[in-house]
């Protein structure tokens, strides 16, 4: 039986459970883009992205029998991405992070300084955006980029929803102060 | 409700406020997507600070794009390690995940095609039922001009020539009213409305005289308006 575009990721994923190689390439085909994004922006770093895209989809061919659909598939992906790339920044020992460091750490190469001479306020806003915190950088991504509901970020992130809607106000409030000290007013806060 | 964006960052942020992001990307449910819309419409402050987050959607949407994507090698590494892994013993699916893939196998065509030859069984089972139905039912009437929900027929003897009359009832005589006058009389209706008389058929054979003091008898009754001898 042929895979078509029409089967849900739930389909494929039944199919990659029995081991049908042609749903895993479709499923790959679907979501590794936003899966290696996902992992880009907290890896930081395009070879380990790819390295983090081709070890999360081995999961999934492995572990494929034990999904039981409570979530989208796309949240299960990303839970993975997640917890692959939070592992592999702790084996980074040329770079020494821990995870407190790691969620400590904003983006050096982008001081919130150089978006001054920025031409516009949507580049400047790219730049604090990167600026962020992991912690911070992620739940805006995973809300604006990835489209994900309160619950679904919960799930991937491991923390109770109420702290997903805090810690993104947090985050827009941080990337509002970084926005300020770059000379961009937007009229909130 | 300007003062619930009058606290922004001084204080805790309200409900509302912290659904903004999550209104912007279009995934609240409709419960929360009203309440934030109608705090919206009453609060300038918070459809500045709304608008403020638009431009974050929009700006991390870009900078997402801009990310690229990854090289070829991340899949030739990925399936030269799922063709490294061990063979699989292949089990059943489960019948849901098999009905899904069965649908999702087949092409708008053959859904199309598939949902109307279905519809078609479904019309030639009704016809079939209905026709047995009918078979079974040769003997019983009932009556046309009258919304029923009870019959008021009933089956008829196999007395040799029963007595014959034509009845019209009352406007306002109800199923219930007509069955129980059908059951007094021992009779049954046998013919449609023609002219608003229904044709009776008695349970026996009766002179002219018993029949015309019974069909008396029946003129008076609350309602009929008419009761006649037929042949």
């Amino acid at each position: 039986m042929s895979v078509t575009q029409a089967a849900s990721d739930e389909v494929l994923i039944a199919r990659i459970a029995q081991g049908d190689r042609l749903a895993m390439q479709v499923l790959y085909g679907r979501h590794h883009v936003r899966v290696y994004r996902f992992g880009l922006r907290l890896v930081r770093d395009q070879q380990a992205a790819e390295d983090l895209i081709s070890e999360v989809f081995l999961d999934v061919w492995r572990q494929a029998g034990k999904f039981e659909g409570r979530s989208a598939v796309s949240t299960w992906l990303l839970a993975i991405t997640r917890f692959k790339a939070l592992s592999a920044l702790r084996r980074r020992k040329d770079v020494g992070l821990d995870d407190e460091a790691a969620n400590a750490i904003e983006d050096s190469s982008d001081d919130p300084e150089v978006a001054v001479q920025k031409k516009d306020t949507s580049e400047a806003l790219r730049e604090c955006l990167t600026g962020l915190s992991p912690d911070h950088r992620e739940i805006v991504d995973l809300v604006y980029y990835h489209e994900k509901s309160v619950e679904e970020v919960a799930e991937i992130v491991g923390i109770p929803e109420n702290t997903v809607k805090t810690r993104l106000f947090y985050a827009r409030k941080k990337l509002a102060e970084l926005l300020k000290a770059a000379g961009v007013e937007r009229g909130w806060p | 409700m300007m003062a619930l964006s009058k606290k922004m960052l001084e204080q805790e942020p309200s409900e509302i406020e912290m659904l903004l992001p999550w209104h912007a990307a279009g995934t609240l449910n409709a419960r929360d997507a009203r309440r934030v819309e109608e705090a919206l419409a009453n609060d300038p402050a918070l459809a500045k600070q709304y608008a403020a987050i638009r431009g974050e959607y929009e700006e991390t949407i870009h900078l997402n794009e801009s990310l690229g994507a990854p090289s070829a090698r991340a899949m030739q590494k990925l399936f030269a390690a799922i063709d490294a892994e061990p063979a699989r013993a292949t089990t059943s699916l489960p019948l849901s995940a098999r009905i899904s893939t069965f649908f999702a196998s087949l092409s708008p065509r053959a859904l199309a095609w598939s949902a109307g030859l279905g519809a078609i069984a479904l019309l030639l089972q009704a016809g079939i039922i209905g026709a047995v139905l009918m078979k079974t039912q040769t003997a019983t009437f009932q009556t046309a001009s009258l919304s029923t929900s009870s019959s008021i027929t009933r089956e008829l003897g196999a007395a040799a020539a029963p007595a014959r009359a034509l009845v019209r009832f009352t406007p306002e005589a109800r199923v219930g009213d007509i069955t129980a006058l059908l059951d007094s009389y021992q009779a049954s209706i046998i013919g449609d409305a023609k002219g608003g008389m229904f044709r009776l058929q008695f349970d026996r054979a009766m002179s002219q005289d018993e029949l015309a003091s019974l069909l008396g008898r029946m003129s008076r009754e609350k309602f009929v308006n008419l009761a006649v001898a037929s042949p």
